[in-house]
Parts: structure tokens; C-alpha cells; sequence
């Protein structure tokens, strides 16, 4: 049961696969500029990979090495389309703004990191949790990211307005720069920055 | 039997391939029908929802239906404006069509603001009525924005020229950027402005930056997309296009032409 | 019809580069970029793949996805979209394998060099992206071979650029928590905007 802890919380901070492991950066910086779409983003990436970990995992002993990428490749693409479809079919109006980005988790570096070095080795449970925790850890950056982008680019959370913009007849002069993307990179290194100011031990030595 | 012996990996593969393939498409069959209906509503609701007939963004399915009983589609020959019944409109799929070489017209290179190379020869049409007078023309529109073509509805008022409403109903325009086409405030100042001049030329415009009135032109002038500079010219060339010459100019005319004299609701 | 090559070309590469402009394949773009060498080397492989793999799934996608596309079978009606995706995942899969496997056959001063770059390369978004970007824009089979390409110089030119930048970036004095990642994400944010100033310009 420790453990499980262990492996849930282990990505959020001290291992994050987006601060630390530098995976799944391409579909955070897209996603991010809402924050209703980056949590059904978040939703739909932690669902497979703790799901792929969980499969891939449970067929491990049979898989041979010679076809061990390709294999991964098909149950995570399978899962993708899946979560796809589901999408598609129950929360269409989400879905369909953030079409070609569901699609591009296939290639979202987490989830094959995960199966390849962690699946590959571990027992299924134990792999669902290690999926499930770095999916969170990958949410939380997803989730920081659009808050600041929507708070500061459209002056909303969740499509609630708080900073009233003045194109809307507020007050606040809505900062555009921080939806166009390259403000991602720059609060992706802030995010960075604060976590090895609390955490010390991950400062890269050149 | 050694794991990594080639027998063994064809069966892994195949096995693999089968149980996959499975999952896939039993997700795919299933949530098809589903999928379709969400569709064909959003379309619906789209209609509506470009023309101000419905106005709460999240309608239900029965407000949808309700209100799509005013609505008159009709399916035109584009190039001489006349309408035509030799389709269903129930099963018209203009997207389908245009990929038919049978039914498809390769759009001029110099005409083709919309940037959509070709288009089917004949589209749909939507007449709305109010106590049996007309009301409004929508029109389905396409066209290339940065990322996608855009698909929507343009809805105009009876006279062709002023514009009442837009929506866009597909693309994968950049969330928060050329995606703010589907925002609310910047479709509400579409209302009112011209679409066509005096000779019924397009003159609609997507600015680049916020229109004021002392803005040239800004009677048919939209604030530009901040951020998304591509996708403000796609929408401009494409209701250009779709509403000129090339396009649905003909069955305009014509619908003046039959209006002439006649009462309609301004 | 060379001008339209051009221009898809020049459009794939620089206008809308898919590192810089759409953000694809940054993980190893941000991994693999501390030394020009394995950034030229890892560039390479790219372009190479990107070339092969565009161009096949085109014809997967013309001869056997789209809808309606099995009528040179005489089937009609049948729409396979749904299964796009994996099958250019698997496409792209199959083919760095396959490199791979050649390569250290035939070429294994080549091997040595790429080698270790090519199965990261199936994870690389840029390779999906490509190709997903060919089907939305509906290219016919030789526009795919030029976006292809365009597109891998394109991805190319921005990692061989960013380790340029890192290298020299040794004699700077970053503060301690930005060292290493943080500083890359500022750079990249700062390539990035200045990549959008291609944006605007119409072939």
C-alpha cells in the first residue's frame, strides 16, 4: 500500500515527467490556452496511460523484444482511438476544438516512457498507479500553465470571467502574447524554476 | 517455445493485432450512431444558433428540433442560381460531393479567396420564416483557415446585404487564438454589418485589429482575431467567395429578382 | 507547378515549422539538442524519416482510409477514417524499425552515428503531426514528397539552431534553478517568437 503512495505521488514533484523527465511537453503547450480543455486533455492522458502501463504490463512476459516498440505502439494507439471515439461521443462540443491533440497522445513521450520503463519491468497494478501518478504529474504542469493562460490571456477560469477585459467593457487589457504559444515555454521554465527552488537536489550541474 | 523465436512473434503480433483491432472497432461501431447524432444536432443547432433564432448557447435537443420547424432548406445549382430537386436533402453531403468529380467544380485559382481549390456544383440553401414572411437566408460556407477548413453558416437579412448572424460549427483552429472564432462577443458585432455593397459586390471584411467608427469601411468591418492573423484572412476570403459571383451571387440575384415588390420582414 | 512545390516547401519548412510554429516533437527536441553533432545527426534522421513515412501514409490513406477510397477494389461506401491513426502510427513504427534494421546492415558507419536517434523517433510528434497535417490537407501523393521533406528540414533547421544556442550557452551564468531545462524552455520560448514572425506571409 506504501508503495502505491509512493508511486502515485513520486511524479508529482520529485519526479515530474515534464520538469524532470522532459516528456509530453508537444501536447502541453497546445491544450493549455483554456482551462476546460486542458483538464479534459488531462483527463484523457491519465486514463491511458495508466490503462497502457496496466496492459502492456499484463502481457509483458509474452512480448518479444524484437517487436516490443510496435507492440506498445498498437495498445496505446488503440487506447488513444478509443478515447477518441468516447470523446467524440459524449463530450463532442470539447472534442471537437482539440481534435488533431487527442490524436497526437499517441506520440506523447509519457505514455510510451512509461511502458517501455516502467510497464516493461513492473507488475500490472503497480504499473496502472505509476501510470495514473505521472499522468497527474504531467495534469498538475497542464493545469498551471492554463490557469495563468486563461487568467491573463482572456481575464477567465473555466469560462468564468474574473479580470473583466476591456473588449468586453471591463477594465483589463487583455494580455494576447499569453495565448500565442510561446508564452508556454516561458511558464513551463518558471514552473521549473520555482519547483528546483524547493527542491534543490534536482538543479542540473553543467 | 523461446520467446524470441519468429513463430512466436507472428503469433504475439497477429494476436495482438486481432484483440486490438477488436477494442477499436467495436468502439468505433458502437458510438458511431451516437456520434452521428450529436452531428447532424450541431449542425442544426449551429443553423440556428448563426441566425439568432436560438440564442442560449447550450440548447436542448428538443429546443433544437422545435425551433428548426421555421426553417425551409432548399439544395441549388450554384452556377445558375435556380434550385433544383433532384437530391434528398435529408442525405445532401456537400463535403462528399465536392470530392466527386462527377458533381464537383475546380474553383478559378484567381476566384478562390476561400482557398478551397473545388467545391460540389450544387449546395444547400436555408429560408427562415416569421408568420409566413421571410426572414433571413443562411447559407453554408467554407474555407481554409490556418490550421483547418472552417465550416459554418453565414445568415443574411432578406435584401442579401446585411449580415444577421455567423457561426462556425467545424474546425481545429488554435484553441484560444483562431478558435475564438466561436466566440460569442465577436459574432455578436457581425450583426449589421454590410456584406455586399450597393452593386452587390462582398465587401465584408475581417479587420486586422479592432474596428471604430472611424475606421474606414467599419459599417463592413469585423475586429480583427488578435493572434490569429491567418485565420482572419481565411474568414474573410471565404465569405467573399461564397457569397460572390463564383459561389451563391447568382442564386442571390435571383432572389431578389422574386422579392421585388414583395413584403418581407426587415 | 514548381512555384506550388516551392511554395509548399518554403511553407513546410519556415512558415509554419512544426517545432517552432506548432510545437511538435519538442521532447526530443529539448532532449537531444546539447550538441550541435547530435542535433545535426538526430536532424538528419528526421528528414529522412519524414520524407518515407508522409509519402506512404498518403497512399494509405488515398488507397484504403478515406471514405469511399476501396472503390478500385469495386467496394463502395465503406469510411475507415476511424483507424487513421494507428495505422500511421503504425506505418511510422514499421519504418524506423526497418531503417534501423538496414542501416546496420548495409550503412553501419550511418547506423553508428543515427542509431541510437532513430526509435526515438517514433515517439516524435513532429512524424505524426506531418503526416496528419498531410491527410487534413488533403496533398496528392508528390505535394506529401515535398511537404515531407519541407516539413523535416524544417524540424531540422530549428534543433540544429537550438544546440548552437546551448553550446554557447555554457559561458553564461544562469541562475542555479534555470540551469540546464529552465534556460532551454526560455530559449525555445524566445526562438519560438521569433519564428512568428514568419507567420504572416502568404505564398
Amino acid at each position: 500500500m506504501k508503495k502505491i503512495k509512493e508511486v502515485i505521488f513520486e511524479p508529482l514533484f520529485n519526479n515530474n515527467p515534464i520538469a524532470l523527465q522532459i516528456l509530453g511537453i508537444c501536447s502541453a503547450l497546445a491544450v493549455t490556452t483554456k482551462m476546460d480543455k486542458a483538464i479534459v486533455m488531462c483527463l484523457a492522458v491519465i486514463a491511458v496511460t495508466g490503462l497502457s502501463n496496466f496492459f502492456v504490463s499484463l502481457i509483458r512476459t509474452y512480448i518479444p523484444s524484437s517487436i516490443r516498440i510496435i507492440v506498445q505502439m498498437t495498445i496505446i494507439a488503440s487506447l488513444v482511438i478509443v478515447t477518441d471515439q468516447i470523446l467524440k461521443a459524449f463530450v463532442y462540443d470539447v472534442a471537437k476544438e482539440m481534435s488533431v491533440f487527442i490524436g497526437l497522445i499517441i506520440t506523447n513521450c509519457i505514455v510510451m516512457g512509461r511502458t517501455e520503463g516502467y510497464a516493461m519491468k513492473n507488475s500490472p497494478v503497480m504499473s496502472f498507479f505509476d501510470g495514473i501518478g505521472n499522468g497527474v504529474g504531467y495534469s498538475l504542469v497542464l493545469i498551471f500553465v492554463a490557469l495563468f493562460r486563461e487568467l491573463f490571456g482572456s481575464g477567465k477560469i473555466m469560462n468564468t470571467t474574473i479580470l473583466q477585459p476591456v473588449n468586453e467593457g471591463g477594465w483589463y487589457p487583455t494580455n494576447g502574447m499569453m495565448l500565442l504559444a510561446p508564452s508556454a515555454f516561458f511558464l513551463i521554465g518558471f514552473f521549473i524554476w520555482i519547483i528546483r527552488i524547493w527542491k534543490p537536489d534536482q538543479v542540473e550541474e553543467e | 517455445m523461446q520467446k524470441d523465436s519468429p513463430v512466436r512473434t507472428i503469433l504475439v503480433a497477429i494476436l495482438l493485432c486481432f484483440v486490438c483491432s477488436i477494442l477499436v472497432t467495436s468502439a468505433a461501431v458502437l458510438l458511431r450512431s451516437k456520434q452521428e447524432k450529436n452531428k447532424i444536432l450541431d449542425v442544426k443547432k449551429n443553423l440556428l444558433l448563426a441566425s439568432g433564432i436560438i440564442q442560449n448557447p447550450k440548447p436542448t435537443e428538443q429546443e433544437i428540433l422545435e425551433a428548426y420547424e421555421t426553417v425551409r432548406a432548399e439544395i441549388v445549382d450554384l452556377s445558375s442560381g435556380e434550385t433544383v430537386s433532384t437530391f434528398e436533402i435529408e442525405s445532401f453531403d456537400e463535403r462528399k460531393m465536392s470530392k466527386d468529380p462527377k458533381h464537383s467544380y475546380k474553383i478559378p485559382v484567381d476566384k478562390d479567396t476561400a482557398g478551397i481549390k473545388v467545391r460540389a456544383k450544387y449546395n444547400l440553401a436555408y429560408k427562415i420564416f416569421e408568420n409566413d414572411e421571410l426572414s433571413m437566408i443562411v447559407l453554408p460556407v467554407n474555407g481554409k483557415g490556418l490550421w483547418s477548413t472552417l465550416y459554418g453558416f453565414i445568415a443574411l437579412a432578406p435584401d442579401t446585404r446585411i449580415i444577421k448572424g455567423i457561426g462556425f460549427y467545424e474546425h481545429a483552429e488554435t484553441p484560444g487564438l483562431g478558435g475564438e472564432v466561436d466566440n460569442v462577443l465577436w459574432k455578436n458585432q457581425w450583426a449589421g454589418k454590410l456584406a455586399l455593397d450597393e452593386n452587390y459586390q462582398p465587401i465584408f471584411q475581417v479587420n486586422k485589429g479592432v474596428v471604430t467608427p472611424s475606421t474606414v469601411n467599419h459599417e463592413s468591418k469585423v475586429d480583427g482575431l488578435s493572434g490569429a492573423t491567418i485565420t482572419s484572412n481565411g474568414v474573410t476570403g471565404l465569405v467573399r467567395y461564397w457569397l460572390g459571383e463564383d459561389a451563391y451571387g447568382p442564386y442571390l440575384e435571383k432572389l431578389r429578382q422574386s422579392l421585388k415588390g414583395k413584403r418581407v420582414k426587415t | 507547378m514548381l512555384a506550388h512545390h516551392l511554395s509548399i516547401f518554403i511553407k513546410a519548412a519556415f512558415i509554419e515549422n512544426l517545432a517552432l510554429s506548432f510545437f511538435l516533437g519538442m521532447c526530443t527536441f529539448l532532449a537531444v539538442s546539447k550538441k550541435v553533432s547530435t542535433a545535426i545527426g538526430l536532424g538528419i534522421a528526421v528528414i529522412v524519416v519524414q520524407l518515407v513515412t508522409v509519402p506512404l501514409n498518403n497512399l494509405l490513406y488515398n488507397f484504403l482510409l478515406k471514405e469511399d477510397a476501396l472503390m478500385w477494389l469495386g467496394v463502395q461506401g465503406i469510411d475507415l477514417s476511424f483507424l487513421g491513426l494507428i495505422c500511421y502510427i503504425g506505418v511510422i513504427g514499421a519504418m524506423v524499425q526497418i531503417l534501423e534494421m538496414s542501416l546496420d546492415r548495409y550503412v553501419p558507419a550511418l547506423y553508428n552515428a543515427l542509431g541510437i536517434f532513430l526509435p526515438l523517433i517514433t515517439v516524435n510528434c513532429a512524424i505524426l503531426g506531418a503526416s496528419l497535417f498531410m491527410v487534413e490537407r488533403d496533398y496528392s501523393f508528390i505535394e506529401s514528397v515535398t511537404f515531407g521533406l519541407g516539413s523535416g528540414v524544417g524540424w531540422a533547421l530549428a534543433i540544429m539552431a537550438l544546440a548552437g544556442i546551448r553550446e554557447k550557452m555554457k559561458y553564461s551564468d544562469v541562475p542555479d534553478g534555470l540551469k540546464g531545462l529552465g534556460i532551454t524552455f526560455m530559449v525555445v520560448g524566445l526562438m519560438s517568437l521569433g519564428f512568428l514572425a514568419f507567420s504572416g506571409i502568404q505564398l
